[in-house]
């Protein structure tokens, strides 16, 4: 076969494809984008710029709203009203529901079946489509490639050009292949593959560049590992991940709301299969890593690149940044994961509070009680995946261990709705960041996957799944 | 936007390296529906002990910190949460320039829309800059240039590079949703052929 003339990456295909007007020696790109997630906290500001300067939403049926990260876990009081952490918060939702009313912008409110964090909604409805290009104003939209779309957070003046024109300025960014080969061994998650490859670039390894995923490991993740592993490439710097659409993520997608249906479907996964990068696809930089040789990971510092394998100690500090860490977080070089005290467990958040996410934690602590000084929070990611969860009696595995059912919502994600850590409390979560305060002012975070989540909360220590499983056995 | 061509003033130094965007301005301060006064909750957490005292040493308490308009950030500045309350909480706080060996990209972006200028400087140039806390040094968009004039009267310059485009709107002004509104023409277009 001839080599192709001209081989093109997933990422070529999508940026070419959504070209309004070229990038020059002197300006950026125009961008077209196919589709704008909103949320109460990044928007208010983006809606004001319509207003300024008296225009209209231009594709209101590409845009697509719903509240998450202000929004209370607890459910309405017997007065109904819904326990807001501050007025303020309560006035920005309201001033979402207002601008989605006076634009025309489809909104998933509370009383929506489908309300949910908005890289959780997104694909639940099928909203988020391969080869789409997709923007939010929030860093987790890198979720979205997990599909084989390029999906970027924004920040808020870039909201208002969006919901203005449908597009936005933008310089390509440098492209980047890493390659997982090998299996996963069966106690390896998404999240502990994803934490490996953050630690192996370090948080800033990826800056400038957009990720694709691929190798043996990556084809065999379902479209829920996917999904963690795309979300946290942001924790490397980069803005976007992606991965190349395929049975898997036609599979995912067939049904569901927002998709062609029927032979219109068939007709769109087959354009779809052909997005994956070209044989012969150049790459500004490419990296093969070793599946098989990745453990179950978390972390002990403040950024999403100091973590261990959890039986590890804690690496000596190496220079002034991993010694504040360390610090912050309250550990000394060579201790063992394993002995540090755990006060809170969080499960949820748009990493991984999916069902798959939900149904591994339940099944840990299915017959087992969390510690008695451990207070364990599980969030489901959308009102979907309450319900199901629900349906399976996954809530009622959580509440009989000692844990608390909430409704869905960012959460103790980014602590903004009153779901905090408090100071000097160590909490092992399944959300993105351990940055210092990220749960709550003085927090100290552990990022790990649901099942080590979930472990730890019954050990009351840091531990594995294989801990909690030697130490049944040793009665 | 207010534009920029060239600034004198202190620089204040936070060496720290991965300042992330949480620390810049904590999430419990983003649910105002607009961007005013956002400035006194700049490293809020930093700044206040966690019964909300101001720690009277720190960098950002000192009596001038206020009126440094230039901040050095180690590298990596910037990381972390899309949110554009960032920039907007140091120009608020006083800063019209950082400067850092990197700048993360969604930041360095919102940064430049709201007219806060982003200054990639070689590590070399950096290391520099973080030993000169308090000391005067001026940015010159138009010329890409830093100078620090030394007490014998000698100069120091460094280059910078910045996107064209980024500073051609920054000297100007120039609000970058203009330029997006000309290519209504080309928008439509596009929609059509699709």
């Amino acid at each position: 076969m001839q080599p192709e003339s001209n081989p093109k990456s997933l990422f070529d295909k999508l940026w070419e494809s959504h070209l309004v007007q070229a990038q020059s020696e002197s300006t950026p790109a125009i961008i077209y984008i196919d589709l704008h997630l909103v949320h109460e906290v990044t928007s208010p500001q983006g809606f004001d710029l319509l207003r300024e300067k008296g225009i209209a939403v231009r594709r209101g049926e590409r845009t697509l709203a719903t509240l998450d990260h202000s929004t209370p876990t607890l459910p309405a009081g017997d007065d109904g009203q819904r326990p807001y952490i501050t007025p303020q918060a309560q006035r920005q939702v309201q001033t979402l529901r207002d601008n989605c009313h006076e634009f025309g912008i489809e909104l998933h409110d509370w009383d929506s079946p489908s309300r949910g964090i908005v890289h959780v909604m997104g694909p639940e409805l099928g909203a988020t489509q391969p080869g789409m290009t997709i923007v939010c104003g929030d860093s987790h939209t890198s979720t979205h490639g997990a599909f084989g779309a390029l999906a970027f957070g924004i920040g808020t003046t870039e909201v208002g050009h969006v919901l203005a024109k449908q597009c936005l300025l933008q310089n390509k960014s440098k492209s980047m292949r890493i390659n997982v080969d090998g299996k996963l061994a069966e106690d390896v998650t998404a999240k502990d593959l994803a934490l490996t490859i953050i630690q192996y670039l370090g948080m800033n390894g990826g800056t400038g560049f957009v990720i694709e995923y691929a190798g043996e490991a990556i084809r065999k993740l379902d479209m829920e590992s996917r999904m963690t592993l795309c979300n946290l490439t942001i924790e490397a710097g980069a803005r976007a991940g992606m991965i190349a659409p395929d049975q898997t993520t036609i599979d995912y997608l067939r049904g569901r709301a927002k998709v062609p249906q029927g032979e219109a479907f068939e007709q769109a996964a087959e354009r779809w299969l052909q997005l994956a990068s070209d044989p012969q696809a150049n790459f500004d930089s490419e990296i093969t890593l070793d599946g098989s040789a990745m453990r179950p990971t978390i972390t002990y510092g403040t950024d999403p690149g100091m973590s261990v394998a959890i039986g590890e100690p804690v690496p000596q500090p190496a220079n002034a940044t991993q010694e504040k860490a360390l610090q912050y977080m309250g550990f000394d070089g060579g201790q063992l994961m394993s002995e540090r005290k755990v006060d809170v467990v969080f499960i949820g958040s748009c990493t991984n509070g999916r069902i798959s996410d939900l149904r591994a934690a339940a099944d840990v602590l299915r017959g087992r009680s969390v510690a008695d000084h451990v207070r364990m929070l599980v969030v489901p990611g959308s009102e979907n995946i309450r319900v199901q969860a629900e349906k399976e009696g996954l809530h009622e595995i959580i509440t009989a261990a000692g844990a608390e059912w909430r409704l869905p919502g960012c959460s103790m994600c980014i602590a903004m709705n009153g779901d905090m850590v408090p100071t000097g409390k160590t909490a092992v979560s399944t959300s993105n960041r351990n940055f210092e305060g990220r749960q709550g002012a003085g927090s100290r975070t552990l990022l790990a996957s649901p099942e080590t989540a979930a472990a730890s909360a019954v050990l009351g220590r840091v531990a594995g799944v294989s801990d909690l499983e030697a130490m049944q056995e040793m009665g | 936007m207010q534009a920029f061509t060239k600034l004198s003033g202190p620089v204040l130094v936070l060496e720290q390296e991965n300042i992330d965007t949480d620390q810049i301005i904590p999430a419990r301060f983003l649910t105002a529906t607009d961007f005013d006064g956002i400035g006194e909750h700049a490293f809020a957490d930093w700044r206040a002990d966690t019964n909300g005292e101001l720690i009277p040493g720190h960098r950002l308490n000192q009596a001038n910190a206020r009126h440094c308009p230039i901040l050095v950030g180690g590298h990596n500045f910037g990381c972390g949460s899309s949110r554009e309350h960032a920039p907007h909480a140091l120009m608020g706080f006083g800063f019209r320039v950082v400067i850092s060996s990197q700048i993360a990209d969604i930041f360095r972006s919102n940064s430049q829309n709201v007219g806060l200028l982003p200054v990639v400087l070689e590590p070399d140039q950096h290391a520099v800059l973080l030993q000169m806390d308090g000391e005067e040094i001026s940015v010159d968009l138009e010329q890409c240039e830093g100078t620090v004039q030394a007490a014998d009267g000698t100069k120091q310059s460094w280059a910078f590079s910045i996107d064209p485009f980024a500073r051609h709107c920054l000297l100007r002004g120039l609000d970058r949703f203009d330029f997006l509104k000309q290519a209504d023409d080309a928008i439509a277009a596009y929609e059509n052929q699709r």
